[in-house]
């Protein structure tokens, strides 16, 4: 069968040249069948009808559209051979041959590439890449027999794998696929080159053969050879059909290069690097679950639940129309995250206080209020620094002999604010991201307010991390980000004049000077304010936080009364 | 960031918490495309918002076919009609370093500086308060083009320099692997190289001439002066400035998404050394 894949075959050259003339009237009259991919077998030995015919079949019209792969399925279906080359034979010859052909073809194609391609072929590279290939093993088989081309032959090569003939086959298809346009060109030549390569090869033929050896050899370094990339970057070019592919040549050239390493090492690395995207899926798919399976309790709880958690979204919507905002999906999971909050704890109040960013990781702050009763405080620590000043002046006392007396008197520490008033009216949740967990921040302190309005330092996202500075801070970072809550809070928190107003229930005036206007509530009579005023001047706007005064507190503690009740005892 | 994917990237820059309204977002996306139109852009980058008192700036920049020859900056008031901008020089930057404070919002407005000039009549040299007008646009194009050369960031491979010096877009570039978007070398500085040439040979032997043609950021002074974070578990590397807060570097691994906003008040940090 010779398939004679008409123009396409391109005119190997081979030494048989005789053979030619007969096998390119046969390809003549076949060309029909082209299938482009079929190549005339030429039994003839050695050549380059070894190569191939690589579909087999001429008439399995295998599109020319179809993949290489699919055609080329033997490594060796060389492109069919002009049919001028090889075929010296004469039919009759062919199918005597065939058989013998096919196996001792087998065992050579597979050892000897190089060789391949020092014998004669077809000058046209591409076509020949198969054609070469298979003519070394045929031409040391062109003594057995020669006609190879037979079916069975083919069949065999589809057998084989050979990634470079692979290659080199999709580039021949493709090849093929071009060529059929220059199907009458290509035909005239291969009549041409069968006159000129009847007798021995010319030394175009000859150079063009040495020229391919050159291409097909192996690099000691990489295992690849020049002809095989040339022909796996050209197939890739094709493929993809780049702009401007020539300016992007050296990017696709590293690309095939790199792809042959890429499917060892692919799941190794993927696993590890994803890892962490994983990880914060499935915390945040915890968040979005953990709505659905409360729905039962959630009737009763609804009453309080309604009141505490806040209408993030709705307020996200507003700050929008302001350019301030953190994107819809993520202000949603924060949404999610305070319902978390709520539920875990006993919360009368809720609000999105903030983000504040940080060097390594981020905070998000949530404001809340606990129910009356509800929230549990370490209120040991105070006594601690108490007690210290008695024992200083006990322990001087006993070297007065010796030492100096001191009269200094470390000033008092002015203590801090009861919960629910002044600074710490409200308590502040932390977390680092939406599906983290919440870590409640500690009340804060005046020491810490007055020593962080001096300070300036940049968070870090991490708690416990120390804060290194001068005047040196009292706490850690999460008594910074506490004290800092607390200043913006209440440097920043402003509301439309009329809109709290204050409770009506204190009548007492004269007895609690401290507990005076603590409380507010919203005024539900209020009816809102023209923007024009709003935004004209600023007296319409009101604090609607205490300030804190520069001792550290809401409420001022006068720390020369207590030393006066000392003195009395 | 890119006109054309500016609502994505809008959208991965949100972290910072500035952002834009969508009014203002819509109006960009339609006048950008007519200012690259108008102008004959190759690419038009919205810069980012500088916030004043009374109004805020928007910014864009635009670019032609070669990445790094200056940039044209326009500016807008409310993301409709932009006007260009002229380009800044040495003197305009050494003027406007006296003005402190934030931006007022009105172009036109004018600040009052008062330096104690010398001025010698004949042989008496005294000194004279003169009172030097500052114009504001004129210290809007300044610090543009401080927060420019300072803080502008590219990924590595983004851009390629060709052996006839322009440089062009790479269009083969996938995205920087997530190992390579951790760390600080693989960003480099949006500008002409500053300290290529103090490199040791060795260094340079490293580099790639067609890639490496631009400062990475790892040697900034100081130390510690960028803040990066890898937002929704490994999908998106930000990075933010601490030197000019307000500037975010967004970059999603893998893809072709980057791009740098800045939302801020246009005042640099000079505490940062405290700060760390």
């Amino acid at each position: 069968m010779e398939d004679l894949t008409s123009p396409k075959q391109d005119q190997e050259n081979q030494e048989l040249g005789e053979a030619r003339r007969p096998w390119e009237e046969i390809s003549a009259s076949s060309q029909d069948p082209e299938s482009g991919l079929s190549e005339p077998l030429e039994p003839e030995q050695w050549l380059e009808t070894g190569p191939q015919p690589r579909s087999g079949p001429p008439q399995s019209p295998q599109s020319r559209a179809s993949p290489p792969l699919d055609d080329v399925t033997g490594p060796g279906a060389p492109s069919p051979p002009s049919p001028a080359p090889e075929a010296s034979f004469i039919p009759s010859t062919l199918a005597l041959a065939r058989q013998q052909l096919a196996a001792p073809w087998q065992s050579d194609r597979t050892t000897d590439v190089n060789p391949k391609a020092e014998t004669p072929h077809s000058h046209r590279l591409e076509q020949s890449s198969d054609q070469g290939k298979s003519t070394a093993p045929q031409t040391c088989q062109s003594e057995g027999d020669t006609f190879q081309q037979s079916q069975q032959t083919e069949r065999h090569l589809y057998g084989s794998e050979d990634v470079s003939n692979n290659n080199s086959k999709q580039k021949e298809l493709r090849f093929n696929i071009f060529q059929e346009e220059d199907s009458n060109s290509n035909y005239e030549l291969d009549h041409t080159e069968s006159g000129i390569s009847e007798g021995a090869p010319s030394p175009l033929e000859i150079a063009i053969q040495s020229a391919k050896a050159y291409l097909l050899k192996t690099s000691s370094k990489s295992g690849l050879n020049l002809y095989d990339h040339l022909s796996d970057m050209l197939t890739k070019v094709l493929d993809e059909r780049p702009e401007n592919a020539v300016d992007i040549i050296e990017s696709i050239s590293q690309d095939v290069k790199m792809a042959h390493f890429r499917k060892k090492l692919d799941t190794l690395q993927n696993e590890n690097e994803m890892l962490p995207v994983y990880e914060t899926a499935e915390k945040q798919k915890a968040l979005f679950l953990q709505g659905n399976l409360e729905g039962v309790d959630q009737e009763l709880e609804d009453e309080i639940a309604e009141s505490s958690l806040p209408n993030v979204m709705e307020s996200a919507f507003y700050f929008e129309q302001a350019g301030v905002g953190l994107g819809t999906d993520e202000t949603y999971r924060i949404f999610l995250a305070l319902k978390q909050l709520t539920d875990t704890h006993p919360i009368q109040r809720c609000r999105f206080w903030g983000k504040i960013l940080g060097l390594e990781m981020n905070y998000i702050v949530a404001e809340v209020e606990f129910r009356e009763g509800e929230d549990e405080e370490d209120v040991e620590e105070e006594d601690v620094t108490e007690e210290r000043d008695d024992g200083d002046s006990d322990a001087e006392e006993n070297d007065e002999d010796e030492l100096p007396r001191t009269f200094y008197k470390t000033p008092q520490v002015i203590p801090k604010e009861e919960n629910r008033t002044g600074a710490n009216k409200y308590v502040y949740f932390v977390c680092n991201e939406p599906g983290g967990p919440w870590v409640k921040l500690p009340p804060v302190t005046p020491a810490q307010i007055v020593t962080a309005r001096k300070i300036k330092k940049f968070f870090t996202g991490r708690l416990e991390t120390p804060i290194v500075s001068y005047p040196p801070f009292p706490g850690n970072e999460s008594n910074y980000l506490r004290a800092q809550i607390a200043r913006i809070s209440a440097g920043t928190h402003v509301s439309p004049l009329g809109f709290y107003q204050f409770g009506e229930e204190e009548g007492e005036e004269e007895e609690e000077v401290e507990g005076r206007r603590d409380s507010f509530e919203e005024n539900p009579d209020f009816e809102g304010i023209q923007v024009i005023d709003l935004v004209e001047s600023l007296s319409n706007w009101v604090h609607h936080v205490q300030h804190i005064l520069s001792q550290g507190r809401c409420n001022w503690f006068n720390p020369i009364q207590k030393s006066e009740e000392e003195e009395e005892e | 960031m890119d006109a054309e994917s500016l609502l994505l990237s809008l959208e991965l820059a949100s972290g910072s918490g500035q952002g834009l309204s969508p009014d203002r977002r819509a109006s960009l996306l339609t006048s950008l495309m007519l200012v690259k139109r108008d102008y004959r852009y190759d690419r038009v980058l919205f810069w980012g918002r500088i916030l004043g008192l009374v109004a805020d700036y928007y910014i864009a920049q635009g670019l032609s076919e070669d990445q790094l020859s200056p940039r044209k900056t326009l500016y807008s008031l409310n993301c409709m009609e932009w006007s260009l901008l002229p380009p800044a020089t040495e003197e305009m930057v050494v003027q406007t370093s006296v003005v402190k404070g934030r931006f007022m919002g009105d172009p036109s407005h004018e600040y009052e500086h008062t330096e104690l000039q010398k001025m010698s009549e004949g042989e008496k040299v005294f000194e004279e308060e003169v009172v030097v007008q500052i114009k504001e646009e004129t210290r809007l194009v300044s610090v543009i083009d401080q927060i420019d050369k300072a803080v502008a960031v590219i990924p590595r491979g983004a851009l390629f320099k060709t052996p006839f010096g322009p440089i062009h877009v790479n269009r083969t570039f996938e995205g920087l692997s997530l190992s390579e978007a951790k760390k600080l070398s693989s960003y480099f500085h949006f500008r002409e190289p500053v300290e290529l040439k103090n490199k040791t040979l060795l260094e340079k032997a490293d580099l790639d001439p067609s890639l490496d043609f631009m400062d990475p950021l790892e040697h900034d002074i100081p130390k510690g002066s960028w803040s990066i974070q890898m937002e929704r578990g490994n999908a998106l590397v930000v990075l933010r400035s601490l030197l000019w807060p307000g500037l975010t570097f967004f970059h999603a691994p893998r893809t072709k998404n980057y791009g740098y906003i800045y939302v801020g008040t246009g005042e640099k940090n000079i505490d940062l050394p405290f700060m760390l």
